[in-house]
């Protein structure tokens, strides 16, 4: 199908997000504006592991990398949103270009435990150093720092719309990615690495520039949620918040642009759902998440991929 | 998971479909309600539709032991509250959600009580970053929100006005009020063992400044990583004129420290003081907890009953459903988070006083009732109190009340002293109340 279907697609969830700021329920409201901040990390997981098949243990650290250099800079210096949220992207980009100048010396499951070593320091350094970082406790986000161009970020409407931007921006972002040159790169070293080499292709640096892009994008989602939802904690730099984007690229659908959303979106309300029904909510989702492994293998997204729209980014 | 919990008695028949067909009848028949069994129950409310409190419960997650005894004594008070006739005349139902005990989750449960459960306040959050997590939500949705906690995060002024925690003592009264015993009583060299993060912080922060006010030292500081499981390697760091060890661990490693500390002290051992945090929902007669015969821990209530037992505390440990070791009375090896869960109990019976001082209506009253609780102050011991009396400060948003030392004697926590409530307090480090809601 030609590229104005797919845009067509993509564009038709942003303008349906959009709607659903006005028609939503309160409840609703709160969550999907969540979940799109969520899908911002996930989306940048996916351009690691699903385009350029890095399969990372340790992304909480560039969540936690945002999270923490925008949340420290208002913390201890009362710095703006913008000033402070730009600090959390810097703090992404440099941690992701240290760690992927070394990490990306290893592959395959070395690689993996080299992510996740790095991720567990990254956390550890977080709760040692407590009179900076308020250690596993964390901190509230000053309401000096949720304000942008007179919005109070705190508000549900500016917040929605706010997470409803970045997502938007970081969603047309990686379709235009996938499918530029650098996009098509990512893929080939996924699919063969040596192969990809043999054409001439800098498999190093193009690793190097995905994980740096991916690491940037989970950073810019992890410095948006403290600022969103005002609140900064190691715990978003444990290892179960490495797990988690990759649950839902998984489950969604991985090397698709969708995916990531529609993946948080349901591991979301798998959740919340199950939990309104049993205290053993966590073994629903266990099974469910296990049937859909069995019977739908490339995720939710990346099925409607394979059966009906092969060419969908 | 959601759960209702209904009034007794009558009340609990309302799902029934013989009383529901009643109900149907008495909306038609209009002031014909008031005669029915249930409706006459709350007669003198204007409405009789339920106070509901989210109960936020660390169901899952390293708070686990905790939420299931916080949810035993949260279901015992309300039992307690709706048999006397509810608040301001309506019934109380309690809204149950697992928060994980993990902050984004805790935030989420939050947003859940306030925009879909129709919740008049939330309550009951223990592990503080749970509590740092939730709370900002707490003041964007504008909803009360009473934590059972401990942490002094509430009165250093990190959190916001929506945010009170009046049923428990913070854990630097807490030291505080444990210093002079430490001391006078057992020694003024201490070596502190603390986990390695924010719970263990706490204390390394707190009991250096108030043992040397008491007239002792701290001499060491060993922080010991959460994840460990073998601790004899960390002892010899404890230096030879140590006349106190002070000892804060918690979780499931606290059986192997508590043995390896024995193991490697033998007869000759330093007093002991610790937090019962270290042994709390455990089992005293566990073997290898021999060691700490002779050795004293902070207990916020009594575990174990007492001579001087007041009624209020019998009664209180009867409702709860503990025997006089602080276990379950259906299962003596399931023993209860004693030290802790009374806070529940408390801070309940504190929203309901607060609802009834505003005459509370619906969620437009939810800025009354804050204001309503920060004008309290003294809480006298009483059935709504059996922990202890305690003066309430509305400015920092935090409880003061006694404190209790006991020492194992035979396997069993053996009441030694009674710390008073001037010995928790400390200056204000904060005024909530000069905040905007």
């Amino acid at each position: 199908m030609t590229a104005r279907y797919y845009w067509g697609l993509h564009l038709g969830l942003i303008a349906l997000l959009f709607a659903g700021h006005f028609v939503l329920p309160a409840y609703q409201h709160g969550n999907v504006a969540r979940i799109m901040v969520l899908a911002v990390y996930a989306m940048g997981y996916n351009i690691a592991f699903g385009y350029t098949g890095l399969l990372s243990l340790g992304h909480a650290m560039f969540f936690g990398a945002g999270m923490y250099g925008m949340g420290l800079l208002s913390y201890h210096f009362d710095a703006g949103a913008l000033p402070a949220m730009a600090a959390g992207i810097v703090a992404g980009v440099v941690l992701s270009l240290v760690v992927g100048l070394l990490a990306l010396r290893t592959a395959g499951v070395s690689f993996m435990i080299v992510t996740l070593m790095f991720s567990q320091a990254l956390a550890m350094t977080l709760v040692y150093f407590r009179d900076i970082t308020r250690g596993d406790e964390g901190f509230v986000i000053p309401s000096a720092t949720r304000r942008l161009w007179g919005m109070d970020l705190s508000d549900e409407a500016h917040r929605y719309l706010i997470a409803w931007a970045l997502f938007s921006v970081v969603l047309i972002f990686t379709l235009w990615l996938v499918r530029h040159r650098w996009g098509r790169v990512f893929v080939a070293l996924r699919e063969n690495e040596e192969r990809a080499s043999l054409l001439g292709y800098d498999a190093f640096r193009t690793k190097l520039g995905a994980l740096v892009i991916s690491g940037t994008i989970s950073a810019l989602s992890g410095a948006a949620y403290a600022l969103l939802f005002g609140y900064a904690g190691a715990t978003f730099a444990g290892v179960q918040y490495s797990i988690f984007p990759l649950l839902w690229v998984l489950l969604g659908g991985a090397g698709t642009v969708l995916g990531p959303f529609v993946g948080a979106l349901f591991m979301f309300y798998l959740i919340d759902l199950s939990s309104g029904v049993t205290d053993a909510y966590m073994l629903i989702a266990g099974v469910a998440l296990v049937l859909l492994t069995l019977f739908l293998p490339h995720g939710l997204v990346g099925e409607v991929k394979r059966r009906l729209w092969r060419d969908l980014p | 998971m959601t759960k209702l919990i209904l009034p007794a008695g009558e009340g609990a028949k309302l799902h029934s479909p013989g009383r529901r067909k009643a109900l149907k009848t008495l909306a038609a028949g209009g002031v014909a309600a008031a005669t029915m069994p249930l409706l006459g129950r709350y007669a003198s409310a204007q409405s009789a539709a339920p106070i509901r409190i989210g109960f936020q419960k660390h169901a899952t997650g390293i708070g686990a032991a905790y939420g299931r005894w916080y949810e035993r004594a949260t279901l015992a008070a309300v039992e307690k509250i709706n048999g006397e006739g509810g608040i301001n005349g309506r019934p109380v139902e309690i809204v149950t959600e697992d928060d994980g005990t993990d902050p984004k989750r805790g935030a989420e449960v939050l947003e859940k009580f306030a925009n879909q459960s129709n919740c008049d306040v939330a309550y009951g959050t223990l592990f503080s970053h749970v509590v740092m997590g939730s709370a900002p939500r707490a003041a964007e949705l504008k909803l009360p929100y009473f934590v059972v906690s401990e942490g002094h995060h509430v009165a250093s002024g990190a959190l916001n006005r929506w945010t009170l925690q009046p049923g428990i003592t913070d854990v630097k009264s807490q030291i505080q009020a444990m210093a002079p015993f430490i001391t006078d009583v057992l020694g003024k060299k201490v070596t502190m063992i603390f986990p390695d993060y924010a719970f263990g912080y706490d204390h390394r922060d707190n009991l250096a400044p108030a043992i040397e006010a008491a007239g002792g030292e701290v001499i060491e500081k060993i922080a010991i990583p959460p994840s460990e499981t073998s601790y004899t390697k960390y002892f010899p760091r404890i230096p030879r004129e140590t006349e106190v060890i002070y000892h804060v661990m918690i979780g499931p490693g606290v059986l192997t420290f508590v043995k390896e500390l024995g193991e490697f002290f033998g007869p000759s051992r330093p007093e002991i003081f610790g937090f019962v945090d270290s042994i709390e929902a455990t089992d005293l007669t566990s073997p290898g907890l021999e060691f700490l015969d002779g050795t004293y821990f902070w207990e916020g209530m009594p575990r174990y009953a007492q001579a001087d037992d007041t009624e209020y505390s019998t009664a209180y440990r009867a409702a709860v459903g503990c025997d006089a070791n602080g276990a379950s009375l259906a299962d003596p090896k399931d023993v209860a988070t004693y030290a802790h869960m009374f806070g529940c109990w408390e801070t309940l019976h504190i929203i309901k006083a607060g609802m009834e001082a505003c005459d509370y209506k619906g969620i437009e009253d939810r800025q009354a009732l804050i204001e309503a609780v920060e004008a309290m102050t003294d809480m006298p011991e009483g059935f709504d109190h059996p922990q202890g009396p305690k003066k309430f400060n509305g400015k920092t948003h935090q409880t003061f009340g006694q404190q209790y030392i006991s020492k194992v004697e035979g396997g069993k926590l053996v009441k030694v002293h009674t710390a008073s409530i001037e010995d928790t307090m400390y200056p204000d480090e904060v005024d909530y109340t000069t905040m905007s809601f």
